[in-house]
């Protein structure tokens, strides 16, 4: 059995699920093997160790391009960028865009907690209307971005995109998979997962369940 | 008579020539005068390629392009240039073999489109770390063919991030070359991230010491290679009294400048750098502990003459004066000119 290091996320993150599911997933498929992921930088970059396959870190905003550039150059390996919410729809958004809009055969995996979580809870693309965060502690007054709504308009057709949350693992498990099978069909996949950060939301127990259901009223799961 | 094995290419030909006679695999760009031709040359000869959304992501996508063992490079300049340091300081931390051709244009910001030497400092020492990568500023069209093949062998050998740092008059001339007697033997490519291998591999660290090991670990290799890598130029030093100084194609001005000066009974040398990093200290100390003058030439404001001093021994106890047109070209009569009046 393969041996899963204990990572370094914050109690009751959202994190070690996705990440769990991930591994039971390559584990289950045989495909720990060909899988490479790279690290955006933010919460993600606290993955590096937590799954027995290639893990390694890259830049904040820079995990696509990165991982098109390992994909390209083995087309035989599963490459997935691993990329919060800031990393994937703020500093990484243009090449996120453009590498779907390429139609990369690439899967990115993006955790959306609607805060800059890593660095102390600052405003991210996804904060909501009337949240208070550390870069607005008024509370936000500008627009929410909807990332994988906004890829589908310019995506190829048989490219994969969904959301789900870190409480719903079954549809982490089928969307992941669906998202694999679209990248080894040769097309580019993303699967955005609403999660758990108590820490800067300041929730406990109930709460923070009950913030993720109330993202989802915004935040439509299912797929895109 | 004419020589047969003798090509008329331009700069940027001849550095598409030389990607190609190292079996690059793929090149990732973003188009920007002046460096723009070295693109679409590969592209033209049917070569892999990527054009990417911006300089970023070209320089990204090398980055995981050479992970994964392919020779794969980049072009930039300037504003581009600016924006590839994000990629070249992780190919410094992570030690990846990443390797851009930078055809100087005139800054700061937009500038000029076509010459300068004004991304000496930013090619040496951009990003932020120490500066720990290999960096060749060619003279001459044939030594930009022999330094690009320099920088991709030694870039894959010991794992340096690489920079030829050229000029868009370098890239844009069109000359007479003979690249049958330049080649050389290619350095093989190994995959960094290998199937099945199960490497965690950080380049961002928990504890100070961690990231002060790994800092330290790739100076002492610096350190190790600097005296195989590190290569200069110099030309009528023996008995030189003043010891010009000038890099790229400046330094091939400055050596024709050289000869017409002695003509004059003048006794000056040319110490030109052909790698910027790492230089060759020992070799420029040992000119200029004998000199009484030495005269910084180049087209921006200091930033050759501040890598210099920085290594210049305490026993060098010559003078210094310079010639500095940010963003200019200079030409040899303005050097012999200006070089009479020392």
């Amino acid at each position: 059995m393969p041996e899963y290091i204990p990572a370094k996320f914050c109690a009751g993150c959202g994190y070690p699920i996705i990440l769990m599911t991930l591994g039971r997933i390559l584990e289950q498929k045989q495909l720990s093997k060909k899988a490479v992921m790279g690290l955006d930088i933010g919460c993600s970059l606290l993955a590096i160790n937590a799954l027995p396959i290639n893990i390694f870190h890259t830049h904040h905003g820079r995990v696509t391009p990165t991982m098109l550039g390992f994909k390209r150059a083995r087309p035989d390996s599963l490459c997935f960028g691993l990329t919060g919410d800031g990393g994937a729809y703020a500093i990484g958004w243009q090449s996120l865009f453009h590498s779907a809009l390429r139609d990369e055969p690439i899967t990115v995996i993006v955790v959306n907690n609607t805060v800059y979580a890593m660095t102390g809870g600052q405003t991210a693309p996804t904060t909501l209307p009337g949240q208070k965060t550390d870069t607005n502690p008024n509370g936000y007054d500008g627009a929410t971005f909807f990332g994988p709504e906004s890829l589908r308009h310019i995506t190829h057709k048989d490219a994969y995109l969904a959301r789900t949350a870190a409480n719903n693992p079954k549809d982490i498990a089928t969307y992941i998979e669906k998202a694999i099978a679209t990248q080894s069909a040769g097309h580019f996949s993303l699967v955005e997962i609403l999660s758990f950060c108590p820490t800067n939301w300041k929730t406990v127990g109930k709460a923070t369940m009950d913030y993720v259901e109330n993202l989802k009223k915004v935040y439509k799961v299912g797929e895109i | 008579m004419y020589d047969v094995k003798k090509k008329f290419m331009t700069g940027a030909e001849i550095a598409t020539q030389a990607a190609i006679d190292f079996g690059a695999d793929t090149m990732y760009g973003y188009p920007i005068t002046p460096v723009t031709e070295v693109f679409t040359n590969w592209i033209k000869q049917g070569q892999k390629y990527l054009q990417t959304e911006d300089e970023i992501a070209a320089g990204f996508a090398v980055c995981g392009a050479v992970m994964a063992g392919q020779k794969a490079f980049t072009a930039t300049s300037g504003p581009g240039h600016i924006l590839m340091q994000d990629a070249l300081s992780m190919a410094e931390g992570m030690r990846l073999p990443f390797v851009a051709i930078v055809a100087q244009r005139g800054g700061p910001s937009s500038g000029t489109v076509i010459y300068s030497q004004q991304e000496t400092t930013l090619a040496c020492f951009g990003g932020n770390g120490e500066g720990l990568r290999l960096v060749y500023s060619p003279g001459t069209l044939a030594e930009l063919y022999t330094l690009i093949r320099r920088a991709f062998n030694e870039s894959w050998q010991y794992r340096f991030p690489a920079i030829i740092l050229t000029d868009g008059y370098t890239v844009k001339t069109r000359g007479l070359v003979d690249l049958e007697n330049l080649k050389v033997e290619n350095v093989a490519s190994a995959p960094l991230v290998k199937e099945g291998e199960i490497k965690h591999w950080p380049n961002i660290f928990t504890f100070e010491e961690e990231l002060y090991t790994e800092v330290m670990k790739s100076k002492a290799d610096f350190d190790k290679i600097t005296a195989g890598v590190a290569t200069a130029e110099e030309y009528q030093t023996e008995d030189a009294e003043i010891l010009l100084i000038a890099h790229g194609i400046v330094g091939a001005a400055t050596k024709v400048a050289v000869d017409q000066l002695r003509e004059a009974d003048k006794k000056v040398g040319l110490f030109r750098p052909i790698t910027l990093r790492p230089l060759a200290v020992p070799q420029l100390n040992s000119i200029a502990k004998k000199v009484k003058k030495i005269v910084f030439i180049e087209s921006s404001l200091g930033q050759l003459a501040r890598i210099i001093k920085d290594e210049l021994s305490p026993g060098v106890g010559a003078s210094f004066e310079y010639l500095q047109c940010p963003g200019l070209g200079i030409e040899i009569e303005e050097i012999v000119n200006q070089v009479s009046k020392f």
